[in-house]
């Protein structure tokens, strides 16, 4: 009966072992995953950041104004206007007896 | 514990007087003492047993239940994100609307570690290759120096740059990572932004500093590691701003002016929604500060909040106002308006000829430099500087810039009467256009003071009184004269009810009086007049143009139709919708 219970606590000593061993190289490599995420994440961002760099640079105002200068004969873009505002009554009612609504219903 | 004796004398008495041996009763009397011997031994080992596992129970529980909450807890970043971000070493500059005015973006530094240099000979040629400005002779000469472990050859270079420095296959040329401050926008709002520069540098970072602007004001906050993330949104208004600049560089390009410059700000919150100042700069490239000629020839004075000027009539308005706000007068009250007023050897007269006398509205709207001298000869000297103390008009005027740092109003130390008088139509006294924008702010917005920011500050607290709101209301009922009938009639623009001052001061000879034939030209007002929303100052620097007959420079030909042109491109951007004429009329009217 004690050798048993000697057996088994042998074996247990070691199983644990095992698995603590485990855990361990399983959280190191989880570890190096991490940091290489880390590093992904960092390029990505600092490629976002150039992204949008190059976003803000590409639609500086400068430009947007010379590309509508240089294609205003096929999109006749030009400066805001005071007289493009409307009035709300300006905007007709939908006709009565008009088919029936064909945008996205409200699903809730 | 008391020792019992070995051999009590009684019960050996009694023992020896019945013939047994007295030895049973001491060896009886030691089986006891050992005996109670063992027993305290024993219960002191049991105590200590029980101690020691108490302990080593209390040792594994505190580990079993530190684990235990370990691994309950949710998972946590060991290390935070922001300090391990490259970019996040200064915060982003954004407009109110969230588009970028200054961000960062990583490049490469180039520079050379002699230990791993194969052939300096080799990498100085092909370098010169990449570098043309480089000088191959001396880059040779230190690239092989025996005696150098590291030197700097380039400290940012482009992306194709450094991939050609890296393709040369010198084992001794390294690239390390720089941060660089981007400006997308290049010159807009320049001045506003400032520029950077580079403080410590390192192979692997470099500290970017701001030189001017708000790049240096703000520079704790932007270069703030826990606050890197955090993006800092101006009060500025791209598109605006842009509209803006485009109509005033034209402008000055029509009029031959030498600069100008233009402030927009919220009539009642003092955000700056544009700010100029031409000639410009493009702070990417920041020039270096002139060492020879006038330093407000340069590029980067900005002539908004450090040109000091006289700004001539504009100046009327805060006059008018004090003396209706005292009760001295009404709009309809007459003033003697026959020139020239001579006071000792001095003559102060208008441009050009008035009627023997004008009602105060006249006066503001036709300009009678004679007849706001009189208001102020009622108004007083002492009380006139209190006044323009209190709109903020004699002291520094702060802003989020580097600029107004050193930047103070000149006035006679001594306030005479004369000042006063001529104070009165804006000259003998200097301020910025800032100043100007502030104190026409709490002209029109029913009379309290605004701080001006470029910060946005939507819910800005409501300033000082320092005018009644119906002495407001008289103003902009003026101002808008002064459009409709008066010295601007260029000024309008329909739907958006301008109204505003036009003001032509001569320029200040280097060797004292005035030049006949340079002058500043300003237009500062507001619109929509019925219910302010904005106050504009543009001002320009010696503008002339040929019309009808003879050369103009007075504002009313010069400033006041590119101000138009301005309200007109930036009113509908900030939302605002034209009103009809009998909308502005009864707008007029009801405030």
């Amino acid at each position: 009966m004690r050798a048993l219970f000697y057996l088994l606590t042998a074996f247990g000593v070691i199983g644990l072992a095992i698995w603590a061993y485990d855990q361990n190289q399983k959280t190191q490599v989880a570890i190096r995953d991490v940091r290489g995420l880390r590093a992904e994440i960092r390029a990505l961002h600092e490629a976002l950041d150039v992204q949008r760099a190059e976003w803000a640079y590409l639609n500086r105002p400068q430009r947007l104004r010379a590309l509508a200068q240089m294609n205003f004969e096929r999109l006749g873009l030009l400066p805001l206007q005071g007289g493009q505002f409307g009035q709300v009554d300006e905007i007709p009612y939908p006709l009565i007896g008009a088919a029936a609504s064909t945008g996205p219903e409200d699903t809730l | 514990m008391n020792r019992l004796p070995l051999r009590p004398l009684a019960r050996i008495l009694d023992a020896r007087a019945q013939g047994v041996n007295p030895l049973t009763i001491e060896k009886e009397n030691l089986r006891l003492r050992r005996e109670q011997q063992r027993d305290a031994g024993r219960r002191r080992a049991e105590w200590r047993l029980l101690f020691l596992a108490t302990a080593f129970f209390a040792g594994y529980a505190a580990i079993g239940a530190k684990m235990g909450m370990l691994a309950a807890s949710p998972v946590v970043e060991s290390e935070p994100y922001v300090g391990e971000s490259i970019s996040g070493e200064r915060a982003d500059v954004l407009d109110r609307n969230g588009n970028i005015l200054a961000t960062n973006l990583v490049t490469h530094s180039l520079y050379a570690e002699m230990r791993y240099m194969v052939d300096g000979r080799r990498a100085a040629h092909e370098l010169v290759q990449i570098f043309p400005d480089l000088d191959e002779e001396r880059l040779a000469a230190r690239l092989t120096d025996p005696n150098r472990r590291f030197d700097w050859i380039r400290a940012r270079v482009s992306p194709e740059q450094a991939q050609a420095a890296h393709d040369i296959g010198e084992p001794g040329l390294l690239l390390g990572p720089r941060d660089m401050r981007l400006y997308p926008n290049g010159t807009l709002a320049a001045h506003v932004l400032g520029g950077t520069t580079y403080g410590e540098q390192g192979v692997t970072a470099a500290e970017i500093q701001g030189v001017a602007g708000l790049e240096y004001a703000q520079n704790q906050r932007l270069s703030d590691a826990d606050l890197a993330d955090v993006p800092l949104t101006l009060s500025l208004d791209l598109g605006v701003q842009a509209a803006v600049e485009e109509v005033l560089a034209d402008g000055i390009a029509m009029y031959n002016a030498n600069g100008g410059s233009a402030i927009l700000m919220d009539a009642h919150t003092g955000e700056i929604v544009a700010m100029t100042s031409a000639p410009t700069f493009d702070p990417n490239d920041r020039p270096a500060p002139a060492l020879t000629g006038d330093p407000a020839d340069s590029p980067l004075f900005n002539r908004a909040v450090q040109g000091l000027y006289e700004l001539g009539s504009v100046m009327k308005v805060f006059t008018v106002a004090q003396a209706l706000d005292m009760n001295m007068v009404t709009p309809e009250t007459m003033i003697d308006t026959r020139g020239p007023i001579r006071f000792g050897r001095f003559r102060l007269s208008d441009m050009h000829s008035m009627p023997a006398s004008m009602s105060v509205t006249d006066v503001l709207v036709e300009s009678s430099n004679v007849g706001t001298a009189r208001i102020a000869q009622m108004i007083g000297a002492e009380q006139q500087q209190n006044f323009l103390r209190r709109l903020g008009l004699l002291d520094q005027m702060p802003l989020e810039v580097s600029e107004t740092g050193r930047v103070r109003p000149q006035y006679p130390a001594r306030w005479s009467e004369l000042s006063a008088m001529t104070i009165s139509y804006g000259h003998g006294m200097t301020m910025t256009p800032l100043h100007l924008a502030a104190g026409y702010a709490a002209m029109v917005n029913g009379g309290t003071l605004v701080q001006p920011t470029l910060l946005r500050r939507p819910d800005a607290p409501v300033g000082q009184r320092v005018i009644t709101e119906e002495t407001s209301r008289i103003i902009r009922t003026m101002l808008r004269d002064v459009v409709t009938e008066g010295t601007a009639s260029f000024g309008d623009v329909d739907g958006y009810a301008v109204g505003g001052k036009t003001g032509t001061a001569n320029k200040v000879r280097p060797e004292g009086g005035y030049y006949q034939d340079r002058t500043v030209a300003t237009f500062a007002g507001a619109f929509p007049m019925n219910d302010p929303r904005y106050v504009f100052v543009v001002t320009m620097d010696e503008p002339t143009i040929f019309v009808a007959g003879q050369n103009r420079r007075t504002a009313g030909w010069t400033v006041v139709p590119v101000v138009a042109q301005m309200i007109g491109r930036v009113a509908p951007m900030l939302g605002l919708r034209p009103q009809t004429p009998a909308e502005i009329e009864a707008g007029m009217q009801l405030r």
